[in-house]
């Protein structure tokens, strides 16, 4: 009655949301006296052909991927999973401790199987423990993830500043992690294979980005159990009454949310920082939700939404650089108005967009 | 059509309303005059364009076309508000009532005329003293609603149109939550309403009540407006045949039944819901193979819970129930999995809440419950769903017979063949069945029916839950009554009379 052919839906409604965040952003770019369209190609140039652009807007994908894939199987059975930023935290505090206690006692590449084992056990830990709540006690998992985005924060301070502070570290973070335990940079693979590349923070966990994206794919639309909790999403009472154990695959799927989100820290401490510090989740958790939105909680949707938010990560950085009168400030309100218009915003057109093919329906 | 030249100018009158959703023509070029002080039925299968056409009345929507006349006058009805202003009232299906609110609250409920409530209330308790004098519509105006019987809950509906000064009166399905004696007492205020003068156009499926109690009725068929009768010169059978297009048995064919061991055993069992009001007080019944034991009952009086509890959805908490040799009870659960796993199957009552998920396509509604028809593996192959679904849809005449579907797109009774067939095909010893025809057309009704039949044949223990008792009259072989909870009774089909359910139905011990 009121549905839009598939194509609308995925691709035409993203487009126009982009194009109208974009328009908005050019008028406050033009406000304070640039030119829209050479900002744009900037921004382009910036993020896909300058040297080690690519590199680095593929590198900001890989945390958006992550945080966008853990939001989007919560979505799937229905839970609204917003702690992101605490399951990444607590991720890179996974890591760490591997990273901290057998580096340098086992191989290299064991370390760095462990230090994944343990980035999707704290994250899924963490997420974990608001899903027992709401599956058994009726917390609701929108509050209680919120909150423990703050005790992760919190415990991060205490743990940074206190016993985990590295023995020659002035400041709040870990000793740097033994070198053989870094995830290799793809620059370093290409070069290693004979091609010229720039230098870039991009390594090899956009590869373990990809393939848990086939990971997610395959679990949701290809298993019994993403069956059952796809089930479980639309509608909940058939599932229950269809033998789904529900309390139980609640908190399963929060905990597989929480181990995506966690993984984000492979990108950002075991790939770049190396050690573990505070904050590094800067936001990536929370803008996984509009990645996963503009996614539509599919993998392949997700890659793409994510690939437009790195690229307006790196682009947004070159602004910066190019422009006196753009700061770094006004890049983040560029960001913010594409989060809000595909995120937020992302049904606004909706309506119009009905009437409109309803029209052509009834002539054709 | 009814010749209305000459009579009177009339209430309604329509004049080539349509409206169309996307392809689906609801509505097309519908005419229709109703005469004041009647009562006219709209009678239709689901999906034959009478919600819309009245909801076209009533504002809810906008006709592509046409025109509407109130009392001979043209009316642009746009929303709701214009049709309360032109005097037309609406009693929905679902009540649309505050169950926190005393009755005179929710009557006063958008029509509180002021800022300060007093004197609004004042206003309508006069008003209310009037209209029960009036129409012999009494209700405590300071009972709380929620607390207060469907029947009466409807009877606020209807004063609070009334009060808004109603007079054309449109009630969408009032009677699917009445007993036979509530039933009664509605046409009873139905009559007195229309003697003073009221115009009730009455949208419902049951031709027994469009017989009863209607002056008028108006047939529709797909979007059209397929034929006027007057009751009193047509029969059932002839609108039944009007409503479907082709004839039709109306009722339920009873056949032979050879009872044979006790299947499933239930004894003294007792429920209490989550604030711990007892909705269900020492049931015991037992169901023998090759019988359909037909639960008759108002809704609400504690065959839902029993259906849950006996699907392993809610817990047993007293009493037990044995089932293939197994004893369940509170201190051996068993969860619905486990119940399937014993060989019982459950048609749920509520179709678009328990038995499908609705976005997912046909194909994979057609493993719900049952994930080993997949294979013992991990894995969910969209192939194997359609060579699953395929002989279902077909061996059911399910249509479109198309496992890519999505379950909400295929109509009520379509939907219902889908979980009959997903359900049947477990060959199960017990199969519990709540309301297998609601929301159901007619010709569909019929297969239904004749495939319950064929179940108990072969040797299955059916339970039958259903507020239509010509439904239960017609399939069962013993008919249990439940009122409050508990069961009142239980009758051999030949003894089970409409009046003497009735009577139990409201409680008096058979």
């Amino acid at each position: 009655m009121n549905t839009l052919p598939r194509w609308v839906e995925i691709l035409l409604i993203p487009l126009i949301n982009l194009s109208l965040a974009l328009c908005v952003a050019g008028v406050v770019i033009a406000l304070v006296g640039e030119d829209p369209i050479r900002a744009l190609s900037v921004m382009l140039k910036g993020a896909f052909v300058f040297s080690g652009g690519l590199g680095y807007t593929l590198y900001y994908t890989t945390n958006f991927i992550f945080t966008g894939l853990a939001v989007a199987v919560a979505f799937h059975a229905m839970l609204f999973n917003i702690g992101g930023e605490g399951q990444t935290t607590l991720g890179g505090l996974g890591v760490a401790l591997i990273c901290l206690a057998l580096g340098g006692v086992l191989p290299g590449g064991v370390v760095i199987l462990f230090a994944i084992a343990g980035a999707a056990a704290f994250g899924a830990l963490w997420a974990l423990i608001p899903g027992w709540l709401q599956a058994y006690r009726g917390s609701h998992i929108v509050i209680t993830t919120i909150m423990f985005n703050f005790i992760a924060a919190g415990l991060m301070v205490w743990l940074l500043s206190g016993i985990l502070r590295g023995g020659n570290q002035g400041s709040p973070q870990t000793n740097v992690f033994a070198e053989e335990t870094w995830l290799p940079r793809l620059h370093e693979i290409v070069r290693g294979l004979g091609f010229d590349a720039a230098s870039s923070p991009l390594n090899l966990s956009f590869v373990l980005a990809l393939l848990a994206c086939v990971g997610v794919w395959l679990l949701i639309w290809r298993t019994k159990f993403g069956y059952n909790l796809r089930a479980l999403g639309h509608a909940p009472d058939a599932a229950a009454s269809a033998g789904v154990a529900v309390p139980r695959m609640v908190v399963i799927a929060m905990a597989i949310s929480g181990a995506l989100a966690g993984c984000m820290a492979l990108n950002e401490i075991l790939g770049v920082q190396h050690k573990l510090v505070l904050n590094f989740s800067a936001g990536y958790g929370f803008t996984g939700i509009a990645v996963a939105l503009m996614g539509r909680n599919h993998p392949v949707g997700i890659v793409m939404a994510s690939l437009l938010f790195g690229a307006l990560y790196q682009g947004g950085t070159e602004l910066d650089f190019e422009f006196t009168s753009i700061t770094r400030e006004m890049v983040l309100v560029v960001q913010g108005l594409i989060i809000l218009f595909s995120g937020a915003l992302a049904y606004m057109i909706t309506p119009w967009l009905i009437r409109i093919f309803a029209k052509g329906a009834t002539r054709a | 059509m009814a010749d209305v030249e000459g009579a009177a100018v009339p209430a309604v009158r329509l004049r080539q309303i349509s409206k169309s959703f996307g392809a689906v023509r609801a509505n097309d070029q519908i005419d229709l005059d109703i005469a004041p002080g009647t009562i006219h039925g709209i009678i239709g299968e689901n999906g034959a364009g009478k919600s819309t056409l009245v909801s076209i009345l009533y504002g809810f929507y906008t006709a592509d076309s046409g025109t509407i006349e109130i009392d001979g006058e043209l009316a642009r009805i746009d929303k709701p508000a214009d049709a309360i202003a032109r005097g037309i009232g609406m009693v929905h299906q679902h009540f649309m009532l505050v169950p926190t609110f005393t009755v005179l609250e929710n009557v006063m409920l958008g029509a509180e005329g002021g800022a300060l409530l007093a004197q609004g209330a004042a206003d309508v308790r006069a008003e209310l003293l009037r209209l029960e004098q009036e129409h012999g519509l009494e209700v405590d105006p300071n009972a709380l609603t929620g607390d207060l019987p469907v029947g009466l809950q409807q009877r606020v509906e209807i004063l609070k149109a009334l009060r808004r000064g109603a007079r054309i009166l449109i009630l969408d399905e009032p009677t699917g939550v009445l007993t036979p004696a509530e039933t009664e007492a509605m046409f009873a205020i139905l009559r007195a309403l229309r003697d003073s003068g009221v115009t009730i156009l009455l949208i419902t499926h049951k031709l027994g009540e469009v017989m009863a109690i209607c002056d008028a009725v108006s047939v529709m068929r797909q979007g059209r407006m397929v034929g006027q009768r007057v009751p009193a010169q047509t029969s059932r059978e002839e609108l039944a045949e009007l409503m479907v297009g082709r004839q039709v048995t109306l009722d339920a064919q009873p056949t032979e039944a050879r009872p044979g061991a006790a299947t499933l055993s239930v004894r003294d069992l007792s429920w209490r819901d989550a604030n711990g009001a007892p909705r269900l007080r020492d049931v015991s019944l037992v169901l023998r193979a090759g019988e359909i034991l037909g639960l008759a009952g108002v809704s609400g009086n504690g065959q839902s819970e029993l259906l849950d509890v006996l699907a392993g959805l809610a817990p047993v908490q007293q009493g037990q129930i044995e089932l293939a040799g197994r004893i369940i009870d509170a201190t051996h659960p068993a969860d619905p999995a486990d119940m399937r796993q014993l060989g019982l199957a459950h048609v749920p009552e509520d179709r678009h809440r328990r038995a499908l998920v609705l976005p997912f396509e046909a194909r994979e509604n057609a493993v719900l419950g049952y994930p080993k028809r997949l294979g013992s593996g991990p894995w969910a192959r969209p192939t194997t769903m359609t060579e699953i679904a395929q002989p279902l849809m077909q061996g059911f005449d399910v249509r479109p017979p198309n496992p890519k579907l999505a379950a909400r797109g295929f109509s009520g009774g379509n939907q219902q063949k889908l979980v009959l067939a997903r359900e049947i095909s477990a060959k199960p010893k017990v199969l519990l069945v709540g309301q297998p025809t609601r929301g159901v057309d007619i010709g569909a009704i019929e297969f239904i029916h004749a495939q319950l039949n064929a179940m108990k044949a072969e040797g299955c223990a059916i339970l039958l839950v259903s507020v239509e008792l010509d439904e239960i009259r017609g399939l069962s072989d013993r008919v249990a009554v439940m009122n409050a909870g508990a069961i009142v009774g239980t009758l051999d089909r030949q003894d089970a009379t409409v009046q003497r359910l009735g009577l139990m139905m409201a409680g008096q011990a058979a």
